[in-house]
């Protein structure tokens, strides 16, 4: 892609904040680009600058040094309008307005195209419409929004966004509040959003695992100020994740693009079985802080059998069984704390 | 605009209408409808009592009353939305303390006071000074505050700030009012009550101009308002220049504070109440609707405050101030008790 292809782009950009005597740099020669349809998640430990790098990008503060260009044109020398016609911007925090219904704060997306008043002309509730629909939620239009869930309300929020027909929309962590389900739909909402359109999308999220399977390119901030850009398996290839995440206590899983908790070492164990209940036996035993003997290592003096009805579970000093999985996390707990 | 929300404007313009003629028939001598229609039309004899009466003493009382129950409304509105905070009021930032002193400095210090000597020297007596003094202590309050609150990114913090201006200035007014003799106490006191009797046609010839432009201006700003609802930054991520409008709206809002304060005195309760009626009424907090609804309320609010405060007819009149509370405080909490609806959330 050719470099002035890109939809948002930061030249040698510093964010930070400075007060009266301070200038604190929270990152430095930030060189950073989207395309159109590129759906880009944005990782990083907390308070390392995920938001005010978006922030800034998003002109809602100012840079410390270095400039970020909107369609090859500086930020700084953009109107607001002219802003909000580029860049819709989508926060993590919860909107407290009572008595205004979807379509009403969808309709306020139109605010740097409609007129003095505010009054929308044909071409406004056209796009209202358009953006109601892309976010589906059609079926809420007529609702109060302030009686909707916390993931309807991001998708109307989305859709407000959408309405001022950005080409590039950026998301502070927006599925920060929502349950499961709704962080998903949400991030899938998103991904739908660059395939249908030439709309670049820039998300920061907590969610690791949902944005290396969702999101075109992942940047990473690393610890020490240095960001990791590359497709989501690249970038869980060259370990960079578990620079940027792990602990004392968890590890990162490459195969599985996970983490995981460490929970000390009660043994080594072998696993016997296959399928759903072979892999949950597995998930029990590392829960329970049991290494898990990979297939021709030295025979273990524990060896867990996954059964079609339950497990067994085979030690020196004998045999116990039973039918679920509590009752084996039991048994190996009993065992530890005896030994 | 909904088919609903015309019609609950037009009753509400219908209702302000009524209550205006109201106001012209009833008063301390009651004059029968007739009478009333006659003075209105201008078809009166010389020197009948009612059409005088109609025309110099209840005609702009009835309209001072209407544009002060607008500009407060419309104001308490900017400000509610402004700040978020269902408890603010044209008066938040200081500005009826600033008054306040003002007024405090002529009237409990006038003879002696460098303040009434002013007054003096620029040929200016009784109500007029009165209104000068009001409006310079007022300005000077909003420009302190407002200096302040441009370095200042909360608008919580700004709330504050003015509840605290307000605070230390009422403090000087209390020193003041302690240190005063007892007649002066007196006109002070009245000064306190609120009123809309004060303003004759000739102040009304400032006053009016002086609303009406306030309002209109306070009008174009529903845009604005309405982006406000989401939260400074989203109506920043939308292309309102925060801080500008933030600075305008403060400023448009307490000048009608300001003014109305000057001519009627400090009244406190509509500029809060009004606001919250009108989302209570139409259930929405769009700002397209809700300005012609809070300058139809408010008129018609102040309206009947100022036909209430008449009724004792011979025995006196009710203070204004007492009132528009006495009056005002039940139907706000049964219309916020009625259902969450319309009221600001937060």
């Amino acid at each position: 892609m050719m470099a002035s292809a890109a939809a948002l782009r930061t030249r040698d950009l510093a964010v930070g904040y400075r007060t009266r005597r301070t200038r604190r740099a929270v990152l430095e020669h930030v060189n950073l680009a989207v395309d159109s349809g590129e759906l880009v998640c944005l990782l990083g430990a907390n308070g390392i600058g995920k938001s005010t790098l978006l922030r800034t990008i998003a002109r809602m503060q100012p840079p410390l040094r270095g400039s970020v260009e909107l369609g090859g044109a500086d930020l700084r020398a953009v109107s607001h309008a002219e802003l909000a016609r580029r860049l819709g911007v989508v926060l993590t925090e919860r909107v407290a307005v009572d008595a205004l219904t979807v379509r009403q704060i969808v309709g306020l997306g139109r605010y740097p195209h409609s007129g003095w008043f505010g009054g929308l002309a044909a071409r406004d509730r056209a796009a209202v419409d358009w953006a109601i629909e892309a976010v589906g939620v059609r079926h809420l239009a007529a609702r109060d929004f302030s009686r909707l869930s916390d993931g309807e309300r991001q998708r109307v929020m989305i859709a407000r966004a959408l309405a001022q027909e950005p080409v590039v929309l950026v998301l502070d962590e927006p599925t920060a509040f929502l349950d499961v389900p709704s962080r998903v739909e949400l991030m899938g909402l998103l991904r739908q959003l660059t395939r249908d359109r030439p709309i670049a999308v820039v998300v920061s999220t907590h969610d690791l695992e949902l944005a290396l399977r969702t999101a075109d390119t992942i940047w990473l901030l690393m610890p020490g100020g240095d960001i990791v850009t590359g497709a989501p398996e690249d970038v869980v290839l060259c370990g960079a994740i578990g620079q940027a995440f792990e602990g004392r206590q968890i590890r990162f899983h490459q195969e599985e693009r996970s983490f995981r908790l460490l929970t000390g070492k009660s043994g080594v164990t072998a696993v016997h079985g296959a399928g759903l209940r072979a892999s949950l036996a597995v998930a029990v035993l590392e829960r329970e802080g049991f290494e898990v003997a990979t297939a021709g290592a030295a025979r273990p003096a524990l060896a867990v059998h996954a059964l079609d009805a339950g497990w067994r579970l085979c030690t020196d000093e004998g045999e116990c069984r039973g039918t679920d999985f509590a009752s084996l996390a039991a048994c190996l707990r009993r065992r530890r704390t005896g030994s | 605009m909904s088919r609903r929300d015309a019609t609950i404007l037009l009753g509400l313009a219908l209702l302000t209408s009524v209550v205006f003629l109201l106001s012209l028939a009833l008063g301390s001598t009651p004059l029968p409808w007739r009478r009333v229609a006659a003075a209105l039309l201008g078809r009166t004899r010389d020197g009948d009592f009612a059409s005088a009466v109609v025309s110099i003493i209840r005609l702009p009382r009835s309209m001072t009353a209407m544009l002060a129950g607008a500009s407060l409304g419309i104001a308490g509105l900017q400000m509610q939305t402004l700040f978020r905070n269902p408890l603010a009021d044209p008066f938040a930032l200081g500005i009826s303390s600033g008054a306040s002193l003002g007024v405090a400095l002529v009237v409990l210090g006038s003879g002696s006071g460098p303040a009434a000597a002013f007054g003096t020297a620029m040929g200016m007596r009784g109500d007029a000074l009165i209104t000068m003094a009001a409006i310079v202590g007022a300005a000077l309050v909003l420009g302190l505050v407002l200096i302040v609150s441009s370095r200042i990114a909360n608008p919580t913090t700004v709330l504050i700030l003015g509840l605290m201006c307000g605070y230390a200035v009422s403090a000087v007014v209390t020193v003041l009012v302690g240190a005063s003799q007892p007649e002066r106490l007196l006109q002070w006191a009245q000064w306190g009550f609120g009123s809309f009797s004060g303003v004759t046609w000739q102040r009304l010839r400032l006053f009016g101009p002086l609303t009406v432009f306030g309002v209109l201006i306070a009008s174009t700003t529903t845009k604005q308002l309405n982006a406000l609802l989401l939260g400074e930054n989203y109506a920043r991520s939308m292309g309102l220049a925060v801080g500008r409008a933030r600075l305008l709206t403060m400023l448009g809002a307490s000048v009608l504070g300001a003014v109305v304060t000057a001519f009627c005195g400090p009244i406190s309760f509509l500029g809060i109440a009004v606001p919250h009626l009108c989302r209570g009424l139409l259930g929405t907090s769009d700002h397209r609707v809700l300005v012609p609804a809070v300058v139809l309320m408010g008129s018609a609010a102040a309206l009947t405050a100022q036909i209430v405060s008449l009724l004792p007819g011979e025995a006196g009149v009710l203070p204004l101030n007492a009132v528009t509370s006495l009056m005002g405080a039940p139907v706000v909490v049964a219309v916020l008790l009625r259902g969450r609806r319309g009221a600001l959330a937060g």
